[in-house]
């Protein structure tokens, strides 16, 4: 990793303003937006303008068209460019051509995303933004750390110390007193510019009208008072018809900033009068800048649903941690950096998709409905094919293909005979066995893995069968969790089996955008685990739940091995995961709890793939409550404990304080007992809590549940 | 019209919400009686015949000739001649809104004509009349009855002007108004 990034996320994270901000705005923000969307189907409004942006983006070409027609015969000039440069070219033209010195901006990510400001202000003229926020940041020499909020990284002594830099001494950080002197000094900046330049948060095909909405009232200021209004318009925000703003309008400030309506929404269809009488000269942009070819990606069309509501920065446990800076100069977060790598470069988001740890909040909130973790691994996926596979990559998935030598390796780094964690080599190893970290404790290294415990346990004679799929965690650091899953399915008169070719579920490999070897990965599996005909095909981990049930077949499609779908797919049906296994059984009255159990209280946490993936989350819950438990909900239980597989060897700056965040809540909790349903969870966690000396017990739900069943 | 006019639901669904983003929200049963509201309320707020007191007022159908010069015999200072100038220096900006939805606590107008928006943003007060029977429950209802073939410019008001951008603190008043006075009009028809 370039060091120079590593330093940004380094000065990041010892930045008391941003983390305490950011951190506290994540909650707020947690409990402001379910508000917000009370009472509201939000899976049927984002499906809605998932289907409007989707179908839109199917047609940008026509649309553009209609929109130019439409908008042209009531007088408005509409410019339509693929390049950054000719949109920065005919705004510097234009406003030479009318003798325009000053310009006042309302809020637009498409201009930062083309540094139109530096352009006009080099041909001299004076360019002012005038969003509180992007005042205080053009006055402060910076650029956006949030596509919404633009300052949010920034306190009020920051900001009182720019204005009294910048604009006029002896500004104090009192906060409505800094607003009104920002409105005092930018009103007669308003009054005096010559043009006007907007954004749009939607343009209408049908009706060629755009549609603006800001809180601050700026933008009706920046459309009214001057006498040219210039709206630069990035094609993805192109819908078909007039009556489709209404999805988009209900959720962009729910998702933004959790209210029901900004203060202010225009729409502007054509030309309007000026304050002389005089009709306005309005020009809209229509930008493509590789839009148009993203629209014919298959993978990556569906960014282009994107509403630029940032809510997927807002509920990342990374942001909140690091904040914009790091990701860039333009788009920040979770899809700022799938922008990035196509309005930019993609070698540019190199760094930074390396920052996502993949827990699947953003997928879980995003109105426009998109996969962001899905296309950030498909960035690293064609950033692999690009930049090809480091050796020492190979030759650890080499390893971790051959579980026995994988085994043997982790017992002797475990017991210290060989310096693992030094040099490169451990930087790409799928997990975590090693002893590496100062936060948390690790498990020791089994002697026996449980591939070979299992040959060991008595089953009794049972009519069904079950294959089990151990993964790497629970056969080398965890047998107890596969014994007990044993346990639990002998009671139900179900055998299991441990078919002795599977390997490593891929994920490391899939994760690391190596998706040859996680095809290879799959494929083998795949033939071990349908070798016997079993019913079901069980594991007591999340992620390699959703390797087996999901990423195979995805990983097969996607290096293109059509011959082996139709297996992966007989596969995935009959995998299911311990809980919900466990759930049906009850239900079927082939388990049953034991009475009189000792009520406890306990404290669940939210297993990413678990929750997110596989929607198992009630499950555990309720067969718990079922037994005589007692839950106590922590706060932020399905935030990610910053584990995210090799994310805490590779980013460990970032991940030790998710862990910590996650820590202090399960302690508020106050249960003696937390219960997980993930391997990588209960070490992260376990090895947490270990290390601060807490007395909470840690277990597999298949753990307690094995001692709860009759 | 008449199902939704009769709606107190929709009435104080609507105050709940517009109050719940800091605008003042006020119902009267007629004009006259909207009239004699808007003279209190600006005698209140200190509108006279001096720089930086004036009331601006919007173009609009509920008042005519007769009323404009009652309206200049009650407050001196009240302009309805109103220009660029005019609005950036006045202390109060009256208009009349042509909807208004229930369920964001939002007002809507045909806004192509300037003074309309002049006295919207640029004086720290802005006072809203709205026909109580304008009242709709949703911004859905509203666009089967808006064209933006027909009109260049539609403006939606949902509360003062407002921002967080230090430190996340909601502060309000920015560029626009600090406050918004809405007062609903139980007599008044509703816009064409």
């Amino acid at each position: 990793m370039n060091k120079e990034f590593k330093q940004s996320i380094i000065d990041a994270l010892a930045n008391p303003n941003l983390t305490g901000a950011l951190g506290n705005f994540s909650v707020a923000y947690r409990a402001g937006r379910a508000k917000a969307y009370e009472g509201i189907d939000f899976e049927a409004l984002r499906t809605q303008i998932a289907d409007v942006k989707s179908s839109a983006s199917s047609h940008f070409d026509e649309l553009a068209e209609q929109f130019a027609r439409v908008a042209e015969a009531r007088g408005t000039k509409v410019f339509r460019t693929n390049d950054p440069k000719a949109v920065k070219d005919y705004i510097l033209r234009l406003a030479q051509e009318r003798g325009v010195k000053h310009i006042v901006k309302s809020k637009s990510m498409a201009t930062e995303e083309i540094h139109l400001n530096k352009h006009l202000e080099k041909a001299g003229i004076d360019v002012q933004e005038t969003d509180l926020g992007e005042w205080i940041i053009q006055l402060a020499g910076q650029t956006p750390s949030h596509m919404v909020m633009p300052a949010i990284h920034m306190t009020k002594e920051e900001v009182a110390d720019v204005f009294s830099d910048k604009v006029e001494d002896g500004q104090k950080p009192d906060i409505p007193k800094l607003v009104k002197f920002a409105r005092g000094k930018l009103r007669p900046m308003f009054l005096n510019a010559d043009m006007g330049i907007s954004g749009a948060n939607i343009a209408v095909a049908e009706t060629g009208s755009i549609v603006i909405v800001t809180n601050e009232g700026n933008a009706r200021l920046v459309t009214t008072l001057p006498k040219i209004h210039v709206a630069i318009v990035g094609l993805e925000k192109l819908i078909e018809n007039f009556k489709d703003i209404a999805p988009i309008l209900t959720a962009l400030p729910k998702s933004a900033t959790a209210q029901l309506l900004t203060s202010y929404v225009s729409i502007i269809s054509g030309p309007v009068p000026n304050t002389d009488g005089t009709p306005k000269e309005l020009h809209i942009i229509l930008m493509d800048n590789r839009r148009n070819e993203m629209a014919h990606d298959p993978r990556f069309k569906q960014a282009l649903q994107c509403i630029r509501c940032a809510s997927c920065l807002n509920v990342c446990p990374v942001f909140r941690l690091v904040g914009g800076h790091v990701f860039g100069k333009v788009y920040t977060g979770g899809i700022g950096t799938i922008l990035t790598a196509w309005f930019s470069a993609l070698k540019e988001s190199d760094e930074i998709q390396s920052l996502c740890i993949q827990c699947g909040n953003c997928k879980d909130v995003c109105p426009g409905k998109i996969d962001i973790p899905d296309l950030i691994l498909e960035l690293r996926r064609r950033l692999a094919v690009e930049q090809g596979q480091p050796m020492i990559q190979k030759a650890i998935f080499s390893v971790v293909n051959n579980r026995r030598l994988f085994h043997t390796m982790m017992r002797a780094a475990s017991i210290g005979q060989i310096p693992f964690a030094k040099g490169g080599f451990i930087r790409h190893l799928p997990m975590f066995l090693s002893n590496m970290t100062e936060n948390r404790s690790l498990p020791a290294i089994a002697d026996v893995p449980f591939r070979d415990r299992i040959k060991k346990i008595k089953q009794p004679k049972c009519t069904e069968k079950a294959a089990f799929y151990g993964g790497c965690l629970v056969d080398f650091a965890y047998p107890e969790m596969g014994e007990a899953v044993v346990k639990v399915l002998n009671k139900a008169g179900i055998e299991v089996i441990f078919p002795e070719g599977q390997t490593c579920c891929g994920a490391p490999a899939r994760y690391s955008g190596a998706y040859e070897v996680a095809a290879q990965n799959g494929a083998d599996n795949i033939q071990a685990l349908l070798a016997e005909d079993v019913k079901y095909v069980v594991s007591a981990c999340p992620t390699c739940t959703v390797a087996l049930k999901h990423d195979f077949i995805a990983n097969l499609e996607s290096v293109g091995r059509t011959g082996e779908l139709a297996d992966a797919r007989r596969l995935s049906e009959k995998v299911v995961d311990f809980s919900t296994l466990a759930s049906q059984l009850l239900d079927q009255g082939r388990l049953k709890f034991k009475a009189g159990i000792e009520p406890t209280k306990f404290t669940y946490h939210d297993s990413c793939h678990f929750k997110r993936t596989l929607h198992a989350d009630q499950t555990p819950r309720k067969l718990m409550k079922q037994a005589g438990y007692e839950l106590v909900e922590m706060e932020e239980s399905d935030m990610c404990c910053g584990m995210g597989g090799s994310y805490t060897i590779k980013m460990p700056e970032i991940s030790a304080p998710i862990l910590e965040r996650k820590l202090v809540n399960i302690e508020k909790a106050g249960a003696p007992l937390l219960l997980i349903d993930c391997p990588g969870c209960v070490m992260q966690i376990g090895g947490g809590l270990d290390k601060r000396g807490s007395k909470i017990k840690v277990e597999h739900t298949v753990q307690r549940l094995a001692n709860c069943l009759e | 019209m008449s199902a939704i006019l009769e709606s107190t639901t929709i009435i104080e669904s609507f105050k709940t919400r517009a109050e719940a983003v800091s605008a003042q929200v006020q119902r009267v049963a007629t004009k006259e009686l909207a009239l004699e509201l808007i003279v209190r309320l600006l005698h209140q707020e200190g509108v006279e015949e001096k720089p930086q007191s004036h009331a601006v007022w919007a173009s609009c159908r509920m008042i005519g000739p007769v009323e404009k010069k009652k309206l200049e015999a009650a407050v001196p200072g009240i302009r309805f001649d109103v220009t660029r100038e005019l609005a950036a220096d006045a202390k109060v900006g009256i208009s009349q809104l042509d909807w208004a939805l229930a369920n964001t606590g939002t007002l809507v107008q045909t806004a192509d004509a300037v003074d309309q928006r002049l006295v919207s943003t640029l004086p720290p007060v802005h006072i809203a009349l709205v026909s109580t029977a304008a009242l709709l429950p949703d911004l859905p209802a509203l666009l089967t009855r808006v064209d933006p073939r027909k009109s260049a410019y539609l403006a939606f008001i949902t509360g003062p002007s407002r921002t967080a951008d230090i430190e996340r603190v909601l502060t309000i008043g920015v560029h626009g108004p600090e406050r918004l006075i809405i007062v609903l009009v139980d007599d008044l028809e509703v816009a064409a």
